[in-house]
């Protein structure tokens, strides 16, 4: 390790411009001439568009251009991009999602038509001008009873609101397995369901230049290249080679700007009718009603273990919540994303799993920071933990005879995923050890002596990273592969740009990405500048999310570093007269072995650009592209456990202690790998205690404002204690595994775990994410 | 936000001669409810009248009665007063928990009292401690002051300029938070107020309101075991999410314990 290479723990340079305000966001952006959009909304959740009245609306001043989702009819629906198959053999049903509706709306926020205008007031007093003839309809709102018989129907094209219902394993094989059992767990659940929250709200600018036919689309994108590849294969917007996607500093995402939304295909298609640059911010209230939803399932699960508390079997019924359409991602993520997990880190014989998938009439759902992984791990988890209560076994133990033992990867499960490596003992030791287990049961007494009721509870997790290979994922539905690009740039005075096709929107990219080539290629860490998000510079690129972005792009830039490492050997082995066999490559010298001839990788660059006494035949340059299709998923794990007190008189929760042990292979940059699980952790806790995306029977969001959708405050979480224990990937050169989404995948059940052992004193078998003062008060009660 | 004329009132008449002459004419105090109503265009004023540029409205002074805070005094100046912790610790309490820093520092108590939302903490301080409210044109004692759901006493053409709060012996306010907004959903100040022991609740009801069974307990004897069985009736109580209307009922009796142990 360098100082400042992998494995550093380097202060992120994108600190420096993002806490002093600094930062360059889509909506900093002014472009001359630009004028401003807004967007009439259903304010019902379900509809029939009568008439949508603009004359009076384009009237007005400084109104350039009011459109309806017939004007842009060529444009076609958005897309869903990952097509499953259902039990039958058939696709999925995605009815159209217009991007303006037409004929009929499916949710509050839904947009009906769009007013581009001077000035954002003049957009707003127009749209509010237009009149919408609105034949109010009934609402499915409740997933568990959208598909129903008898229900109202959404979407002519999907019977029943089904999209699919898909099922993964052997039914008949896991039923006689359940037969055989000495005990079977049985837990009723929901996974709530959560509005992402970035802090930065969704925004674009669309430009259009006449003189070029040149489109310039400015846009919060995680993924700014499969914006502009589904925006033109897709939508026809403009073919690829005229349409640039720019994705500046994006203030978070967690998965919530992966999708194409109405609002930037929009406003795409209408600047060249206005013919003037548009811009559209989401006012937060809009961020509420109109960023894709995370989680929202309803699940049935059970678990059969023998006599000695081996797991034999599992089987799972959910009823996942896709909203009103199904958005970009959505259909992959409670079935490829989750069911596939539910092996956890266990040795279970078999499992099966039915997933029906459901509109309602509310925003759509799609992923969300561990998309799919929380809700698995929430389910096993939450299975195991109770199984444990159940038949009296200590829960840590009930694991660890169940775990899959380190000397037996590469592990087949029966959920079709092959883990790479792992030691989930170890980490359940260190866990245990962290979070001073032994001492427990004295805390507990102590609390009691209080008043007050303790509780703890573990996670051990385990979730798929860097989803791969492309052609796996592509069997199985995907519409895009899912490799990752780097492009290793020298300039001639030796120092690098790195371009990558991953997407930093807080992840510190420009920091670990910087790391990883000082550490290939030795050059100082200060001279390495990454660069991403504007698809006019970068090579094409898949973006972040799924914890991708190490394993995948990480993997592409050593690729990149290894091929500049064997042209700059050829260059140096004719500067030193050597044979290139004997030319060595380490801490940025090419020297010639056995010798103190060599040559810094600096010199070969700039050899590479001024080619005076260069080798026959080798192009110039030193700028090396590659792409990486990874071998296979990774699969960080680890063991978090959760000590909560509960103040019995008010239902409140509180979290005493937090313990975190994770495997996330080689860290690049534990100080940042220790906050990412930091914040991850924060939204599990969100999820497990705060958060709840609130909709009534009518169909209206009623948390949707932080005056009732409660964010997790600094005070809401506890001091840490993280630790690791990394054994590298034997997939990916970097050994590497991915960081981002454990802490959101692991904690919501030690949480939740902990408040079930600390209120089963008090008769309370069962309570619901989140664990609210109200919930825990009135299970309290409702025990009594 | 619709457009509006915004003007810098120089004095209290002239602030209360521009609201008393327009119906649709609005004052600006600290502007942390105000200001995001008019953002979402909930309101469309004709003029908005900013009185925070008017001098000596946010004094803190204190005397042998009592302590008198200024209209336009933020709730970080009540907080971080030693001349209030000296005089009403618990009053100075109160203003610590309200919002966070950033409406601490910009939110004024005459906003507060004007805008009596029903979860706001100032109205159970200024009826827990029987305070007086003044305006350009009257004192309006604090019982009658708060008279419903975001309703006051005061005509379109008062302003309140301060409120006087008499000194207590034992007081303290309780708060169960708004687990997302930190409004409260039950605040109670009990006090052995001026003229007897006071009970104000707020957050509960559509109002804040006093609990006379209480007053009557703490009276006869001053501890938590006095309330701590004394429980008030759900009915009218506020509803919502985060708490249900006996959930908010049982809060008022914890929270009222809590208050009762806190003060001593
Ligand atoms: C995020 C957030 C959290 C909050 N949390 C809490 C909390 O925990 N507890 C709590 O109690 N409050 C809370 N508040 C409210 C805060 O205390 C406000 O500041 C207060 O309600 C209004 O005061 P203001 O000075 O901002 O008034 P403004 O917003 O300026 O005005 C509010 C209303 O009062 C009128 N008004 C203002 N001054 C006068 C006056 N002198 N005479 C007559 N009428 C007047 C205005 O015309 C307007 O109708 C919170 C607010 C926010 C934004």
């Amino acid at each position: 390790m360098t100082e400042q290479g992998i494995g550093a723990a380097v202060a992120r340079r994108e600190d420096r411009r993002f806490v002093t305000g600094q930062g360059h966001y889509t909506d900093d952006i002014n472009r001359r001439g630009q004028t401003h959009a807004c967007f009439v909304r259903s304010p019902h959740a379900h509809a029939t568009l009568n008439g949508v009245d603009t004359e009076a609306a384009g009237a007005m001043p400084g109104v350039r251009g009011i459109f309806v989702g017939e004007d842009m009819a060529e444009v076609g629906p958005l897309i869903c991009g990952w097509a499953i198959t259902d039990v039958n053999g058939e696709p999925h049903r995605a009815p159209p999602h217009p991007a303006l509706a037409i004929g009929k709306v499916n949710f509050v926020g839904d947009a009906v038509a769009v007013v581009i205008a001077d000035t954002l007031e003049q957009a707003k007093d127009a749209a509010a001008a237009v009149e919408v003839d609105y034949g109010i309809l009934d609402a499915v709102v409740d997933p568990a009873t959208a598909a129903a018989d008898g229900q109202i129907q959404i979407h002519e094209t999907a019977p029943g609101n089904l999209s699919y219902e898909w099922a993964i394993g052997d039914r008949a094989a896991i039923d006689a397995a359940f037969e055989g059992a000495a005990h079977v767990t049985s837990l009723e659940f929901a996974n709530n369901r959560l509005v992402p929250n970035a802090m930065e709200p969704r925004a674009c600018i669309a430009e259009y230049e006449d003189g070029t036919g040149d489109y310039t689309l400015y846009l919060t994108s995680q993924n700014p290249h499969v914006h502009r590849l589904v925006m033109s294969a897709f939508h026809g917007l403009a073919p690829e080679h005229k349409l640039r996607v720019v994705a500046p500093d994006v203030g978070g995402g967690f998965g919530s700007k992966i999708f194409i939304y109405a609002e930037e295909v929009v406003l795409t298609w209408a600047s060249r009718h206005v013919g003037r640059p548009i811009k559209w911010t989401a006012e937060r209230t809009e961020s509420f009603l109109t960023d894709c939803h995370g989680r929202d399932h309803v699940t049935e699960a059970e678990l059969a273990l023998d006599g000695d508390g081996k797991f034999l079997a599992m089987r799972v019924n959910t009823i996942a919540n896709m909203g009103a359409y199904l958005s970009t991602f959505a259909s992959a993520v409670p079935t490829y994303l989750y069911a596939t997990l539910l092996a956890g880190q266990y040795t279970t014989g078999g499992i099966y799993c039915n997933v029906k998938a459901v509109f309602t009439n509310t925003v759509p759902v799609d992923a969300y920071r561990g998309a799919g992984r929380p809700e698995a791990a929430y389910v096993v988890e939450r299975l195991v933990e109770a199984a444990a209560a159940e038949t009296g076994r200590d829960p840590a133990e009930l694991r660890k005879i169940n775990f899959v033992p380190s000397d037996a990867f590469p592990y087949e499960t029966p959920v079709v995923m092959q883990y790479d490596c792992g030691d989930f003992s170890g980490s359940m030791d260190q866990a245990l050890d962290l979070a001073g287990y032994s001492g427990f049961q004295a805390r507990r007494a102590e609390s009691k002596a209080g008043g007050k009721l303790r509780g703890i509870g573990f996670s051990s997790y385990i979730e798929a990273c860097g989803v791969a290979p492309s052609a796996a994922v592509g069997s199985l539905g995907a519409g895009v592969g899912l490799w990752e690009s780097a492009n290793v740039r020298f300039n001639p005075t030796g120092n690098v740009q790195l371009f990558t096709g991953c997407h930093s929107h807080g992840q510190g990219h420009e920091t670990a990405f910087a790391q990883i080539v000082a550490d290939k290629l030795g050059v100082p860490y200060e001279q390495v500048e990454v660069i991403h998000g504007d698809s006019a510079k970068i090579p094409f690129g898949m973006g972040t999310y799924g914890s991708r972005s190490a394993a995948v792009g990480g993997s592409a830039i050593v690729k990149a570093a290894d091929k500049v490492i064997e042209k700059g050997r050829k260059i140096a082995a004719h500067a030193l007269e050597a044979s290139e066999d004997d030319i060595e490559f380490a801490g940025g010298n090419f020297t010639v072995t056995g010798t103190d001839k060599a040559m810094n990788i600096a010199e070969v660059a700039f050899t590479a650009y001024v080619p005076h006494n260069y080798p026959e035949g080798l192009e110039p340059g030193l700028d090396e592209t590659a792409f990486y299709d990874p071998l296979n998923f990774s699969f960080p794990a680890g063991t978090h456990i959760c000590e909560v007190e509960i103040d019995p008189e008010t239902g409140s929760v509180s979290i005493e202690k937090y313990a975190a042990v994770d495997d996330f292979g080689v860290l690049i940059n534990p100080l940042i790998v220790e906050g990412q699980v930091h914040g991850g952790i924060g939204q599990g806790v969100g999820q497990a205690m705060l958060e709840h995306a609130v909709y009534d029977g009518d169909g209206q969001l009623i948390s949707g404002s932080y005056m009732d959708y409660t964010m997790p405050r600094a005070d809401d979480v506890p001091s840490y204690d993280v630790g690791f224990n990394g054994v590298p990937s034997p997939l990916n050169p970097l050994g590497v595994k991915g960081c981002g989404e454990a802490g959101a995948i692991a904690a919501p059940a030690a949480v939740m775990n902990a408040v079930h052992d600390a209120l089963r004193e008090v008769g309370v078998s069962h309570i619901e994410m989140p664990a609210t003062p109200l919930r825990v008060w009135q299970a309290i009660q409702d025990a009594a | 936000m619709y457009n509006f004329e915004y003007k810098k009132a120089g004095s209290v008449d002239e602030a209360a001669g521009i609201v008393g002459a327009d119906d649709e004419a609005k004052l600006l105090a600290g502007g942390m409810t105000y200001i995001p109503t008019l953002k979402q265009r909930l309101a469309a004023p004709t003029t908005v009248v900013d009185i925070g540029g008017i001098g000596g409205l946010d004094g803190i002074a204190v005397d042998g009665n009592g302590v008198t805070i200024g209209a336009m005094a933020r709730h970080a100046a009540v907080a971080a007063s030693t001349d209030v912790a000296a005089a009403i610790p618990a009053l100075a309490d109160l203003a610590s928990h309200i919002g966070d820093p950033q409406v601490r520092n910009r939110g004024t108590l005459g906003g507060s009292v004007a805008n009596n939302d029903p979860a706001a903490d100032y109205p159970a301080a200024l009826v827990g401690l029987g305070a007086t409210v003044q305006t350009n044109k009257r004192t309006i004692a604090a019982d009658e002051f708060f008279t419903g759901l975001f309703e006051t006493a005061l005509g379109q053409d008062e302003v309140v300029t301060s409120v006087s709060f008499p000194r207590a012996g034992k007081a303290a306010y309780m708060k169960f938070p708004n687990p997302a907004s930190r409004y409260a959903i039950v605040g109670v100040f009990a006090a052995q107020a001026a003229d007897g022991v006071r009970v104000a609740v707020t957050g509960a009801g559509p109002c804040v309101f006093r609990v006379g069974e209480m007053e009557a307990a703490l009276a006869a004897n001053w501890s938590a075991d006095s309330v701590a069985n004394i429980k008030v009736s759900a009915d009218g109580m506020n509803e919502d999410i985060h708490a249900s209307a006996e959930y908010r009922a049982h809060l008022v009796t914890v929270m009222a314990k809590r208050a009762v142990a806190k003060a001593g």
